[in-house]
């Protein structure tokens, strides 16, 4: 009988078990698009911390900083787009409550995780220089070039990570994963600079499924990149997951406000939709959605 | 048809594209957004635009509108790679910007424990050290244009320079629109310098609401800034923003 390779199907609670305190984890998509939430909501209601956070942030760094996890943050940007300031994460900073924050260049972060999925120590690259990117951190060394033109370049350290999380719109069991949306963002390069990346999606497909009705190119992410694949149906809520639906403004704008409000409106909305599982989450969400439809 | 302030910003915003050739011209913003689709359709029909998400738009559509023709496919990756390219021309949004043309989008106060946190630098290190950047102010205020900036996210000239020619080479800091006026930074020593005041603008009422010193060339009074052709009012008016979106930016004084 032949083999065929393995089944990684795990479930939200199954790979934020296998998280350790302290570890650097990596979050996929971009700003308020295609986060892994249903894994972020997951670590938001764990006994996780001392988290170093490598993400171009949303509402993922709102939740995980207001709830204390983060001792250090690796960011070029937090925002919700339509709400441009995150408050969560704008409170926290103004608060003081993150320990460590490295505040770099959209686009050296990805120079970074390139670096580290190639195994690099570094790569060079003009961004940062004169800027206090570099002046804010100053191990960010820079590197001289070893040609005639002799220029002086930035040598983006590898944002090594433990742990990568990603949500695509569809994968198979064995972690090969496709994006339908508009926008590959930089999954793929979060799981290669990653020990361990974790998939989860919007539906588990047979293999033959991702091709069906999406070209090849589309299949953005190899099962030798996965340890382990998760199926969370709206689990990218309240961000976007393009062309499975698109991002929830109404809930984006009560998250808003409760993040920006007075504590005990925040504890009535992490009571109201963070304190259960996943599922209770859903159903939350599902309440709330008929609420503002009957309004 | 009259022009309104907010068309004049637009035209000003339109000029600073006009000789771009064919780049990829990126606005942050409702007017930056507007100038360059009047550029694409007036000035510079060479110019490359996208939706602002993941796509070159073959055909200028109205603000907030979905374009019809596809050319081209912009994901944030190929953004990053397009900034390296160089052939790129952004109008980034301007918290603090100040005299030596830096520009702060990151956080007001002490960076280790802001008084107001903002963005995140996003792309500004990078954009001002690989391609032509520009800044839109809607509201010209002497909070917004400071003597020095309290983080600086966008690099300008003098700051460049210091850093060496791999930061100073493409380091290409072109226009500062506001609402009340147009600048570059070829004043004495990497300065802010005055181009044109827009209509109904006095230099008094430029410096008094400017936190730092103003270059004003002294060979004479300051042009005012351009009224926007017959043309560009109607494409304005009737084919890019007929809601009036820009007049909540920039209201009519």
């Amino acid at each position: 009988m032949t083999k065929g390779p393995r089944d990684k199907r795990m479930t939200v609670d199954e790979v934020v078990a296998t998280l350790e305190d302290g570890i650097t984890l990596g979050i996929g998509g971009w700003g308020p698009r295609r986060k892994p939430m249903a894994l972020v909501r997951a670590i938001f209601r764990s006994d996780l911390k001392d988290l170093t956070l490598v993400s171009w942030g949303g509402a993922d760094v709102g939740l995980l900083v207001r709830a204390g996890k983060v001792k250090k943050l690796v960011y070029a940007f937090v925002s919700l787009d339509s709400v441009p300031l995150e408050p969560n994460f704008q409170k926290a900073r103004q608060e003081g409550t993150i320990p460590e924050v490295v505040e770099l260049d959209e686009g050296m972060f990805q120079t970074g995780l390139r670096a580290a999925a190639q195994r690099l120590p570094f790569l060079p690259m003009r961004a940062g220089l004169g800027s206090d990117v570099l002046v804010n951190n100053p191990w960010i060394k820079t590197v001289t070039s070893p040609y005639e033109d002799g220029q002086t370049l930035v040598a983006v350290p590898a944002l090594k990570l433990d742990v990568a999380l990603v949500h695509l719109n569809r994968a198979d069991q064995h972690g090969n994963a496709t994006y339908l949306g508009p926008d590959p963002y930089f999954d793929d390069l979060f799981c290669m600079a990653a020990e361990r990346a974790y998939v989860s999606c919007e539906e588990v497909v047979d293999t033959a499924g991702l091709t069906v009705d999406a070209p090849v190119q589309r299949l953005l992410i190899s099962r030798m990149m996965v340890d382990g694949v998760v199926e969370t149906p709206n689990g990218a809520h309240f961000t976007t997951c393009t062309p499975d639906y698109e991002r929830d403004e109404k809930f984006q704008r009560a998250y808003a406000a409760a993040a920006g409000g007075t504590d005990e409106e925040w504890t009535a909305f992490a009571d109201r939709f963070l304190s259960g599982d996943e599922a209770a989450y859903q159903a939350a969400v599902a309440d709330f959605a008929d609420e503002e439809a009957a309004t | 048809m009259t022009a309104s302030r907010a068309d004049v910003c637009a035209a000003a915003i339109a000029d600073a594209f006009a000789d771009d050739g064919e780049i990829f011209a990126s606005p942050m913003g409702l007017l930056p957004m507007l100038g360059v689709r009047l550029c694409r359709l007036t000035q510079n029909p060479d110019l490359v635009i996208s939706d602002g998400e993941s796509v070159f738009l073959a055909n200028p559509p109205p603000l907030f509108a979905k374009g019809d023709v596809v050319e081209g496919w912009i994901p944030f990756r190929r953004v990053f790679d397009v900034v390296a390219y160089g052939k790129r021309h952004v109008m980034m949004g301007a918290t603090q910007v100040d005299k030596h043309g830096n520009q702060n989008i990151s956080a007001i106060g002490d960076f280790a424990r802001p008084e107001r946190q903002l963005l995140g630098s996003r792309g500004a290190p990078g954009n001002t050290v690989n391609n032509r950047t520009s800044y839109w102010v809607p509201r010209h205020s002497p909070r917004v244009f400071v003597q020095k900036v309290d983080v600086v996210s966008g690099v300008g000239p003098r700051l460049a320079k210091a850093a060496g020619r791999g930061a100073s080479r493409y380091n290409d800091i072109h226009r500062i629109v506001s609402d009340l006026a147009v600048f570059d930074v070829l004043g004495p020593g990497d300065t802010l310098r005055l181009l044109s005041v827009h209509p109904g603008v006095t230099l008094d009422e430029v410096r008094e609401a400017s936190g730092c010193d103003i270059h004003v060339d002294p060979d004479g009074a300051i042009p005012e800034s351009r009224l926007p052709t017959a043309e560009e009012l109607v494409l304005i008016n009737e084919v890019l923003d007929p809601k009036g979106l820009r007049f909540k930016e920039v209201p009519n004084p």
